[in-house]
């Protein structure tokens, strides 16, 4: 069980044996984190910049967090800032840090395939920490991680995603990787929230949440964004809420122990009921953050396994 | 000056057939196309010059509807010096350039200007169209009288549609009393805004915002309807989905003067060739499903569509190499454009006649041009071409002063070896 990547961009080109061995080894990380010295040395003498060209406090953070638990020299730059805005395009930011020698860099941007594009013009390891509406594959991975403790398993579970489905990359990395680990997907939403071609994904699509949700094992409830509110997707806050907001009665319809998942941050009252989201018996929501920060170790370390013998050979 | 060019096979399109002969150019015409052997053998001892064709294949110089030169405003992405040297390379004896440069063609003086700078710099033939309206901006027509008379051959607000129905009816109806043909581009505009792929499951995979093959339809039945209210001629310059098919033959049916092309991207390549957002496979439209590549190549077969195109595109590296969503549109075309279109006929689709019907014929008598046939008196615009010689495609070898073309490492079959405008070579294979 390897993993063979040279960047992390996508869930959609990993093996589930690679996602394994992500998973496994965030276990240990996880441990590590809970105890009373949350330090190990996998990247020690490593440089990691995070650059966001999206705004971002808890993935960035938690990358940030994860880098330093392992020893690496950690920069942040927030893009939005900087010299984008005078103009410079991706690729010469890309050659101007690459010149500075970093290890690992963590891409969030907003535009899909921009992170794919940069991976090709830098000689360090590329994370993806989002691009657009492609993929989010640490969030796939934390999700994965969090259902796994919580279920025992990944395979034969079913996995109802609600929200929006069309401008979610959390979405599409959630549906490739349990579909990779056999997992049953159903998705649920208003069908002007649902992407095109879904038919062909193999999944399952249900506008009725009720009847998505019946007998589900894992509930994953989607962000709306404050843009999609305004007519233009969806008639009004309170119309989603009452058709798609995840609340104890739409819940009784999923199995007994089922979980709820949300990967932040929550609209209360938008898409998930505030009391719920606090429930510790249902809702799993602070596990991951917790397994965010030991997935995003292990994505690290491995990369960073790969790219230290990459430069002996 | 006489030329006669003996031992080809040669492709006539208008007769639908293959037959070996030679062919006798004096002043620039073709004087005779001779087959039997007594007819050669008295030409070659008449003939000033005599040149081998070694059997391969003479046509008709194709006639490329809708090439983007950089003159005026983007010189360093394609000049008429470079362009036409890619064209003549490629077989190519008339480039129709398109009006949407910077700033766009859309005055008798600024289609003077193209016209002298195609004259001093390109070696092969230009006939330009110009602006359909000012600025290209859809709200008043440009002077379509003064732009005919300067040498238009066509009208055409490029990529961009004419949105304003009102606008554009007028247009069509000034149009239709002058005879000047409307090229519009079929993509509805506001279901089309900002999408960069075709909608479905790859589009969705990648995450990039895209359009129903719908839009296509929606647009080219708009102007059908517009067609049939006031008589114009009108060529929709790319149809790439089956979708919009029988709405095309419904119309044709009907009497319409209409007719339609496809660029040979559409024809050869599909939405996956993008792969991990390739930004040279970003084209407008969009590259479609493979149902509607079959569909589109069968309705060039049975006739329903009536022209190949390059729909050159040149566009330097910067405007290339950035995030799919941003980066900019189009491919270049006019060296690749008969090796890809022959995928066509060692694919069993067309025969070499079809293929230069669709090719030369068709496009030289939509736009009322003397080229694009093998008969007496026709210009001898001509491309002598080897059908099945191999090559691997190195983007660096291009002509073109831009690069961006989706074949690079592709392997292609058939190479021109000679191409002739006016019976002067412009190109010769090395």
């Amino acid at each position: 069980m390897t993993f063979r990547k040279d960047h992390l961009l996508g869930i959609e080109h990993l093996g589930p044996d690679e996602i394994l061995a992500v998973l496994d080894l965030a276990e240990g990380y996880v441990e590590l984190n809970r105890g009373p010295r949350k330090h190990a040395d996998a990247l020690a003498g490593l440089t990691q910049i995070n650059m966001f060209f999206e705004a971002s406090t808890r993935t960035q953070a938690s990358f940030e967090l994860a880098g330093k638990r392992l020893g690496a020299d950690v920069m942040n730059m927030s893009m939005q800032a900087s010299s984008i805005k005078k103009g410079e395009t991706l690729i010469d930011t890309a050659l101007t840090l690459n010149a500075m020698h970093p290890d690992l860099l963590v891409v969030r941007h907003p535009q899909s395939g921009a992170v794919d594009l940069l991976a090709q013009k830098v000689n360090c390891a590329v994370i993806n920490a989002g691009d657009g509406r492609h993929e989010h594959p640490t969030q796939a991975l934390l999700d994965a991680l969090t259902i796994r403790r919580a279920k025992g398993r990944l395979h034969r579970l079913t996995v109802a995603i609600c929200g929006d489905i069309a401008h979610s990359r959390v979405a599409r990395s959630n549906i490739l990787l349990l579909g990779k680990m056999e997992s049953r997907i159903r998705l649920i939403g208003p069908p002007t929230l649902m992407p095109a071609g879904i038919d062909s994904f193999g999944v399952e699509v249900f506008e009725d949440m009720r009847e998505g949700l019946k007998g589900a094992d894992v509930v994953m409830m989607l962000r709306l964004q404050k843009e999609r509110m305004d007519g233009g997707f969806i008639p009004s806050e309170r119309e989603y809420y009452h058709r798609y907001g995840l609340d104890a009665e739409k819940l009784a319809h999923a199995a007994d122990d089922a979980i709820v998942m949300h990967p932040g941050p929550m609209n209360r009252g938008v898409e998930i009921d505030g009391t719920l989201a606090d429930d510790i018996n249902r809702s799993v929501i602070q596990d991951q953050v917790e397994m965010g920060v030991a997935v995003r170790m292990a994505v690290m370390e491995l990369l960073a396994r790969n790219l230290r013998r990459r430069r002996a050979a | 000056m006489s030329l006669l060019l003996e031992n080809a096979r040669l492709i006539d399109p208008e007769k639908d057939r293959v037959q070996p002969g030679a062919l006798l150019i004096e002043n620039g015409c073709i004087k005779a196309i001779l087959s039997a052997g007594a007819e050669i053998t008295a030409a070659r001892s008449r003939a000033a010059r005599v040149e081998d064709c070694g059997g391969l294949f003479l046509a008709p110089g194709i006639v490329d509807l809708g090439v983007k030169v950089g003159e005026p405003g983007e010189r360093h992405k394609e000049s008429f010096r470079s362009a036409g040297q890619a064209a003549a390379a490629g077989g190519v004896t008339t480039m129709v350039t398109r009006p949407d440069t910077t700033p766009p063609i859309d005055s008798p003086e600024q289609l003077e200007f193209v016209s002298r700078r195609a004259q001093v710099d390109s070696v092969v033939r230009i006939a330009p169209m110009a602006a359909l309206t000012k600025g290209r901006e859809g709200r008043e027509m440009t002077e379509i009288g003064f732009l005919s008379d300067a040498g238009a051959v066509a009208f055409s607000d490029g990529d961009r549609v004419v949105a304003d129905t009102k606008v554009f009816s007028r247009c069509l109806t000034y149009a239709r009393g002058l005879g000047a043909l409307v090229v519009a581009h079929v993509q509805d505009p506001g279901l089309s805004a900002g999408a960069c792929a075709t909608s479905g499951k790859f589009a969705s995979l990648r995450g990039l915002p895209s359009v129903s093959p719908m839009a296509e339809r929606m647009a080219l039945d708009r102007d059908l309807a517009l067609v049939e209210m006031t008589g114009a001629r009108y060529h929709a310059d790319q149809i790439t989905t089956a979708r919009a098919l029988p709405a095309l033959r419904r119309a044709k049916e009907n009497g319409l003067d209409v007719t339609a092309g496809v660029s040979i991207h559409h024809l050869t390549l599909n939405e996956l060739d993008v792969g991990d957002y390739r930004t040279f496979f970003k084209l407008k439209p969009p590259l479609r499903s493979e149902e509607d590549r079959l569909a589109v190549a069968e309705a060039v077969a049975e006739g329903l569509i009536d022209v190949i195109c390059s729909m050159h595109t040149p566009q330097d590296e910067e405007s290339k190499r950035l995030p799919f969503e941003e980066a900019a549109s189009g491919a270049v075309g006019l060296e690749t454009l008969l090796p890809a279109a022959l995928r066509l006929y060692h694919g069993g689709i067309l025969t070499l006649p079809q293929l230069f019907r669709v090719l030369s014929l068709n496009p030289a008598r939509r736009l009322g041009l003397e080229g694009g046939r093998l008969v007496a008196g026709a210009p001898a615009d001509l491309v002598l071409f080897d059908p099945d010689a191999p090559f691997v495609l190195d983007r660096f070898t291009l002509r073109s002063k831009s690069k961006n073309t989706p074949f690079d490492g592709a392997r292609l079959q058939g190479k021109v070896k000679k191409t002739w405008v006016g019976g002067a070579p412009v190109f010769t294979a090395e």
